[in-house]
Order: structure tokens, then sequence, then C-alpha cells
């Protein structure tokens, strides 16, 4: 399987704290890969480094795209080099992502994420929430929207009606003119899922999408996500504490514990393995007493 | 709460009040010596603490308790409403009726009230200018004013070294106040929001200093005189320039010092509306929902492909652009600009439009910029307590309807097939 | 450029760093606490430098004699109902927005503002005010060319606003209420749970960095002798510019980013031009801003995501 997306060397520290040290696994594209570990590991971390809100202090993340590969890290803006003013090119670029670069540079490479505390825009309908989502694809001229040209019109109707399709997928579609604030929490988890859809990613990655969820919406939710992956062909990434929905979804999982990458595996492997045992339970390294 | 309890609070607010009001109020210095008014700070005692056991009072009382416990839900923010799309015919009317009336009011006014009608028509300008700024985007902007003066003092300079009439004036300050705008913006919007207030708030600071400094080039404290505008070349003054026309000349009309103050109302009038034509739009436009999104949650935004410093720069830019027309119509109505017309107390009134018309509401930013021009010229034997006034309003409204008085209201998405 | 100027504009820059500093500590502490910019704060001065004068004429009109005695009651004076401003304001336009939106605070900051400056100007008049020269007298040290002279006032100035920030850091380092607010800035909710009652350490906080406002208030009209309803705003920004040179939340920086802004601001309208002397203080403070919002003894903020 080819992968989507390679992490190498990953290292992030804060002041002089290392919550990161030299990670590295892939994400085959069409695979699920799930990123487990106790609390404070550093899963979120290595979420915020991918999705670009985090600038890691050393490393590379590579995304594959159709017309070729993409660093993750340089696009975010990196701090100029000596050495990059012997070559032109480098320092363009450089000089580019760091005036220009950004988070959503990586969210336009087709990285679309959640987050843990359900971040949505409470005070604008469900469907507004899905039409942000669509920025980069609807007709952003001004004149045109002003005007309300037919250009425009069909733009934002598609727009629309692509928003009404994903909301369709995830049971959602009663609610696409409610406040998103309103929305019982299982239903504004889903809809954050919705909107990182509506931004046509290749790479979704999910951050603890089952907190908070009783058992049955759990249960949906893994569903979802296999329907996710192969109806609409999205490669997956997901942090997640409940075991349950892990090990049935996931072909591929990332064990981290203080920010180092101690096992990977498909899911009946790792839970095998001695380390990871010892991570979460935190047995002796001989054995219980 | 008992009856006891109830008025020993009050008793307790009383006391402070007292504290508080007592030298200030109570002892007026004169001089080098302090006169006693002990009146003062005994009757504001007594407010005060009539007003808690008033207030005490009806919290006792079912109803009272009823009315906190709805303002207290206005606090919580919970006056969102989605209505269903396509207006209704009878508020087009309605609309229709209010255009044709603003449009034949200056011909029943008198000049002074022309005036103060033109100034409020500014101030709807500035509050909508900078409604999206605050209101749709949530950038706190203290420095509103700079490009206020940028826009009036682009006229007045304009004129006098370019020789820049009117009408040029119009795009050309909008463009200048946009730049001004952008270059301020660029690398400031990077930072958290607390922060750019305060470099928004330094910013008009600095433009009002230097045009108040810089004498050679704006004439300092004293000012410059601006022309007057003209229509197609027609003058509104008594006797023609050489080689010009007059207005009342060439539609053989008694002269009348009216006629300008009219025609930039009229004119004015137009553009209010076109611009509120264009809030509207641009509320339901992708640029509109970005910096609304960008208001609830910046993170979120930034996860989703949107670039947000360009929108916030897009945010500021039009904030601008809106502010810098409005000073040109404020120059060309007053005839004159100094920089004291642009201290940090008119972007705080500007503010406050948009505060109390309730961040985001359209509607509720023109009737804030009304009230808060004419009422005061209604109320001329109060005009000491103005501000005053406005200062109370402003903290009371964040206390008890942080929203706004009126609710927001959003449009809804035809979802059926 | 000669030497003794340079000596004398410094003298002068450290006595306006002092006051700076001194109000910049209320600044640096509200914004410790709840994170948020007490835009009022420069008004509470205003109001203090009024006290001043009041509790001045009236002292004296009660036939109190001695100078230092006088002084001394009209600073304790000063600072007990600044203090109170400080704890009204907060309890009247601040405390019901915990929890409100980002924007609230300020708005509601900004409506004190208004309320404070037009309620002393419709009580105490519009016009200038000040109080009678109370201490004359002057050191003068030779420099390599000429002489600088430090006033006595300004000796006190130093003297007084050193005094402060010792006791003030002394509370806050050894005293229960010093601990409680400490924790309260840390983690609030933590700090609650364990029995802190965080509003009224909110509150005490809120009444400590007024009373410090007070004290500047007290020294400013010492020293300048005149003030009138408008000087809170001015000396408000800059005072707000020192504690963010300094770094936001941090004491120390609070009063070294006061001396490093006094400084500034002395030594370029002593060599540069005085009209523009404000530009350069809100320029530095825009620039500041821009490149080192974390200050001089700051810790820089991560973004929590």
């Amino acid at each position: 399987m080819t992968p989507l997306l390679t992490v190498e060397g990953l290292t992030m520290r804060f002041g002089g704290i290392a919550a990161l040290e030299r990670v590295g696994f892939t994400v085959s594209a069409g695979s699920i890969t799930a990123l487990i570990g106790p609390n404070g590991a550093g899963k979120t971390t290595v979420f915020n480094c991918l999705t670009g809100f985090y600038q890691a202090t050393a490393g590379a993340i590579t995304l594959q795209g159709p017309t070729g590969s993409l660093d993750l890290v340089a696009i975010l803006g990196q701090p100029l080099r000596g050495s990059d003013f012997l070559d032109p090119v480098t320092l363009a670029r450089r000089l580019f992502y760091k005036m220009f670069g950004g988070s959503h540079r990586v969210t336009r490479a087709g990285v679309a994420r959640t987050f843990q505390n359900v971040r949505l825009f409470k005070e604008m309908t469900v469907m507004e929430n899905l039409l942000v989502a669509q920025h980069l694809r609807v007709e952003r001229n001004l004149l045109a929207g002003l005007l309300g040209t037919p250009g425009y019109r069909r733009a934002e109707q598609a727009a629309v009606a692509r928003g009404l399709d994903w909301l369709q997928i995830l049971g959602l579609r009663d609610a696409a003119n409610r406040l998103a604030g309103e929305l019982p929490y299982g239903d504004q988890r889903r809809l954050e899922i919705a909107r990182a859809l509506c931004t046509g990613p290749r790479l979704l990655c999910l951050d603890e999408p089952a907190a908070g969820l009783n058992p049955r919406e759990t249960e949906a939710l893994s569903d979802l996500i296999l329907r996710l992956r192969t109806q609409h062909g999205l490669t997956i990434l997901l942090i997640e504490h409940d075991m349950s929905l892990v090990m049935r979804v996931s072909d591929h999982v990332v064990v981290l514990d203080h920010g180092e990458v101690i096992a990977r595996g498909t899911p009946q492997a790792v839970r095998q393995d001695p380390r990871v045992l010892t991570a979460y339970l935190g047995m002796e390294e001989e054995g219980g007493p | 709460m008992t009856g006891r309890d109830g008025f020993l609070d009050a008793a307790r607010w009383g006391l402070l009040a007292l504290l508080v009001f007592g030298p200030i109020t109570g002892l007026v210095l004169d001089g080098y010596q302090v006169v006693v008014h002990w009146q003062q700070p005994v009757w504001l005692a007594a407010l005060v603490f009539g007003g808690r056991l008033l207030l005490n009072g009806l919290l006792a009382t079912g109803p009272g308790q009823r009315l906190a416990r709805r303002l207290a839900r206005g606090r919580a923010g919970g006056s969102v409403l989605v209505v269903a799309g396509g207006r209704g015919h009878g508020r087009i009317w309605i609309l229709i009726l209010l255009a044709l009336l603003s449009l034949a009011l200056p011909f029943a006014l008198s000049k002074y009230w022309i005036n103060v009608a033109t100034l409020a028509l500014i101030y709807v300008l500035l509050g909508l200018g900078l409604n999206i700024v605050v209101g749709l985007a949530g950038l706190l902007d203290l420095g509103f004013v700079a490009f206020y003066a940028v826009g009036a003092y682009g006229y007045a300079l304009g004129h006098q070294y370019l020789d820049l009439g009117f009408w040029q004036a119009i795009p050309f300050c909008a463009f200048l106040a946009a730049c001004f705008g952008a270059v301020l913006g660029f690398p400031v919007l990077r930072m958290h929001g607390d922060y750019l207030a305060i470099v928004t708030l330094g910013f008009g600071e600095i433009i009002r200093l230097i045009l108040n400094n810089w004498v050679e080039f704006t004439g300092g404290p004293n000012g410059v005189r601006v022309p007057h505008p003209s229509l197609f070349g027609l003058d509104f003054a008594r006797r023609a320039k050489e080689g010009g026309a007059t207005f009342h000349g060439y539609f053989d009309l008694p002269y009348s010092a009216d006629h300008r103050v009219i025609f930039i109302y009229l004119v004015l009038l137009l553009m209010v509306m076109a611009m509120v034509h264009v809030v509207v739009r641009l509320r339901r436009m992708p640029i509109g929902r970005a910096w609304e999104a960008l208001r609830e949650d910046e993170i979120a935004c930034r996860s989703l492909g949107i670039n947000h410093v360009g929108i916030k720069l897009s945010a500021f830019a039009m904030g601008a652009t809106v502010g810098g027309v409005g000073g040109v119509f404020f120059a060309a109505s007053q005839g004159f600009v100094s920089p004291a017309s642009f201290t940090f107390f008119e972007s705080a009134l500007i503010l406050a439009v948009v505060v109390l018309g309730g961040l985001g509401s359209t509607v509720g930013v023109i009737i804030a910029a009304l009230v808060l021009t004419i009422l005061p010229e209604v109320l001329r034997e109060f005009a000491d307590y103005r501000i005053l006034v406005f200062g109370l309003a402003m903290v009371l409204m964040m206390v008890w309807r942080p929203r706004g008085l009126l609710g927001l209201r959003r449009q809804a998405y035809g979802v059926d097939p | 450029m000669d030497l003794h100027i340079i000596g004398q504009q410094a003298v002068n820059g450290l006595i306006l760093g002092s006051i700076y500093g001194l109000i910049a500590v209320g600044y640096t502490m509200v914004y410790g606490i709840i994170g948020m910019i007490n835009f009022a704060h420069g008004e509470i001065y205003m109001v203090s430098a009024y006290l001043t004068a009041i509790f001045l004429a009236l002292l004296t009109a009660f036939g109190l004699q001695s100078l230092p005695v006088v002084l001394f009651l009209t600073l304790l004076l000063t600072m007990a109902f600044t203090a109170l401003y400080g704890w009204t304001v907060e309890r009247l336009a601040y405390r019901p927005l915990r929890g409100s939106t980002r924007l609230a605070p300020w708005i509601s900051a900004i409506g004190i503002s208004l309320v404070l400056q037009n309620y002393v100007r419709i009580s105490q008049g519009a016009r200038n005010q000040g109080i009678p020269v109370l201490l004359e007298g002057k050191f003068r040290l030779q420099a390599a060319a000429g002489t600088v002279q430090i006033t006595h006032v300004q000796v006190v100035i130093v003297l007084v606003a050193l005094a402060s920030m010792a006791v003030l850091t002394w509370i806050m380092h050894h005293t229960s209420l010093g601990r409680c607010c400490r924790a309260t800035q840390q983690d609030r909710r933590m700090a609650e749970l364990l029995g802190v009652d965080s509003g009224r350490i909110i509150a005490t906080v809120f009444a400590l960095g007024a009373a410090m406002a007070g004290v500047a208030g007290v020294l400013v009209t010492l020293n300048y002798g005149s003030f009138d309803f408008y000087i809170g705003f001015v000396t408000g920004i800059k005072a707000f510019t020192a504690a963010v040179l300094g770094g936001i939340g941090s004491l120390p920086g609070a009063m070294l980013g006061g001396v490093v802004l006094g400084l500034a601001e002395s030594l370029f309208s002593g060599f540069v031009n005085t009209d523009y002397k404000d530009v350069f203080a809100f320029a530095i403070l825009v620039l500041v801003l821009i490149w080192r919002p974390s200050g001089l003894l700051g810790r820089p903020e991560v973004e929590k995501v």
C-alpha cells in the first residue's frame, strides 16, 4: 500500500520540555490508522503538528499529493537560515511561506481535522457551518456576489447541495437550519465531522471522536468511520481512548508514550505488545507482584 | 432575600456610594481650597440606596423574578433567531416608503436640522463600516477614527495639493483609507485580540498627533479649509468661479445656501442606502460568512483552510474604506477639518453606535446611530451629561444585553429538494 | 551632545518611568489574574490626582502644619479611596461580565472610562486644577560640562515608588493574600476548589492595582502641580505600553518597562523632538506588540488548540 502521509523524526519542544521525541509513522492511503496512548502521551500534539497548528521543532511530515509530495512543516513558514541566501529558489519559497503560509495551507493540501473539544461556529446555523468549510470552493469574487451573477448563484447552490449531501450521510439533514450551538452534543460531534468533510479532504484526522458519546452513539460512529473509508475513499487518522472502537475500525495502530512511539502494527499485535501493556497499566517490566 | 436582608444590602450600597462619591462630588476644588457641597454625595447615595431597595423589593415579588430570569436569558445570548428566507411584500413596501420619506426629508427641514441629519447619516455610515470589523469579524478596532481622519484629510489636503474635487476625493480617499487599513492590518492582525485593540488605539492616536504636529503639511491644530462639493461642475456658491457655472444660475433658481446642504444630504443618503445593500448582501456571501466564522472560532476557521489573516485583513480594509468615505462627507459638510475632530472619543462614539445597535445587526446600527446623534440635539439642556450617559449605556448594555437590544436574525437556507 | 543634558534627561526619564511603572502594575496584575486589559485604569489614576489635591486642601484646612504628616496622610487617604474606586469599578462593570464574550469587558471598560472622565468633569469643572509647590530645593550634581539638577520632589518620588513596589512584592510573595492571588492566576478553577474565593481575590487585585495608581497620582501631582480630567487617557496608554514592554503579567517587568519607557521618552524629547514624544511612545507600543508581544520579562504564550 502506498503511504499517504509519512512522519519522520517529528520532534516538538515547548521551552525545554520535549513533548514529542523523534516520532515516526506512516499512514497508508485508504487505511484507518489509530493513534493511541495514555493521557499526556503527545497524541494531540502530533495532530497539531500535522494540521499546522504547531510548528514542529524538527522532523518532516510529507503528504503524497496527486502532483507530488508536499512538506507540511515547510508550508507553515520557517525562520530564515543563513544557507538560504545562497539559494534563491529556497529563499523565495521560504519567504513566500513566511509571509503567506500557515495552517490554512495544510487544509488546502487535503488534510482536515476535528477537535477534542468540539469547535463549532455556535451562533451560525448548521448549513452556514458547512458553507464556511467550502470557502475555497465557492465563488469568492466580491463583485459577483454583490451583483448576484448566475455563476455566483450556481456556486452557492452547489455548495448548499454538497452540504446537504454530507448532512444526509451523517443523519443531520433535519437540523440544517438550526443554530449549531443548540444541537445536542452527539450531533455537534457529527456536525464537526461533516464540516471537516466539506473541505474535501483526502486525509481526515479525528481527535477523540467518541469522547462523551454513549455506547450506542459510539457504535454508530464506528459504522460511519468504516463507511467513510469504503464508500468515500477517505484515509482516516484518529486519536481515540475507546479501545473497542479502535479495535473495531483500525487497520493500523501507533502507540505513543511520553512523546515517543513505543509500538506500531495491527490492532491484534499491538494489544499483545508488553511495552504497550506496561505503558497503559503501569506494570513493572518484570511482571506483577 | 428577606425584607431585612434587602434593606441591609441597600444600606451597604448606599454607604459605598457615599464613600465613592463623597470626595469628588462633595469636595470641589477651587484654586487651592475645597468648597464643600455636602448635598450632592448625600443625594447620590440616597439615590443608590433607594434604587437598590426598590430593586431588592422588586426581586422579592413574582413578576420581578420572572423579569430577572428573562434578563439573565438575554445575557446568556440566546437571542439569535433563524428566519425563513424570502421577504414578505409588506417589508419591501415599508423599505420603499422609508427611502422616499428620507429623500423628501431635507425639503421639509431647516438648514440646522438638515445638518444634524447629515451628521446622523455620517454616523450611520461609520457605524456600518465599524460593524463589519467589530460586529461581523469580531476584531476590536479602537482606532477607527484614524480612517475617518484619513478620509477627511485626504479630501482637504488632496484638494490643497492635488486639486482633487469632491467626486474624485471619494474613490481616492476610499482607496487611501483601505491602504492605511491594509498596511496597519498586515502585521497587526496576527496578534491576539486584546493586543489588536490596543494597537489600533495607538495607531489612531499616532495619526491624530501627526496631523496635529506636522504643521507645514497639515496646517496643524488650525486645521484646513475644505472646498464645497459641486454637481457635474456646477458650484453651489453664490457667484461662479472663473469659467464655471453655479447650480442656482443653471437651473434658474434663487440662490440659497440650503442647496448645498441638501445636496450633500442626498448624496450621502444614496451612499448610505448603497452601503446598507452591500452590507446585507455581504453577510450572505462567502466573505461575510468567513468573517462571522472567524468571530466565532478562529482556530476552527484555520482548520477549514481559511486564511485567517487574509480574511481579517479584508474586513479591516473594508471597514477602513467605509470610514474613509465617511470622512470625505464629514469634511464636505463641515467645510473645515482639524485634528480636534478625530480624538479617541470619536472612536468610542462610533463603537457605542455599533455596540448599542447590537454587534452585527444592520438595522440596530442604523437605529443606534440615529438615536445617538439626534437625541442629544433634542435634549440640549442635558448636553453636559451626554457622554456620561453614553458611557453608562455601554456598561449597562454589556451587563444586561451584550448581544444588543434587538435580537439577531439569521437567514435560513432552502433545504427541501 | 553634552553629558549633563543626557544626565538631566536620564533623571527626568527615571522619574517619569517610576510613575509609568506604578500605573503599569495595575494593568499587569489585572491581566495576570483574569487576562483582561483594564482599559479604565488610566482614569482611576486621573481620579487619584483629583483626590490628592482635595485631601491636601482638606488636611491643610483642618490646620495640620507638618508637611511630612500632611503628605503621608494624603498618600494613605488617596490610596484608600482609589482602591475603593478600583473595587467598585470591578464590582459594577467587570464582575457581571465574567464568562461573557471577549469584547464585553472592553466595551464596558471604555464605557467606564467615559463615565469617570465626565463624572469628574461635571463635579469638579473642566478647568485645570493644581496644588501649590510644597517641596522646594534641589541637589546639584557636577557633570562634565554642567550640572544635573535633582529636585527633592524627584527624590521623594523615587523613594516612594521603590517603597510601594517593595511592599507590593512582599504582599504578593509572603502573605496568604498574595499566595491566593498567585494561585488564582495559575488556575482559577483549581484555586476555587481549594477554597479560594476567587471573586474576592480578583476584586482585591483591582483594588491593589488602583491603590498603586493612587500612589502615582499623588507623586505626579507633587511633581507637576497641575492636572485636568483628561490626563488619564494618554498616561494610561503609556503605562500600558510600559506593562507590555516589561512583559504583561510580570510585576518586576512592569517597573522595568516603566523605567525603560520613561528613559526612552525623555531622551527622545530631549534630543529629537518634543512634539512627537507621544508618537514615539505609541510607536514603541505598536512595535513591541508586533515583534515581541511577550515583552522583556514575560513568557511567550503557547496557543491552546
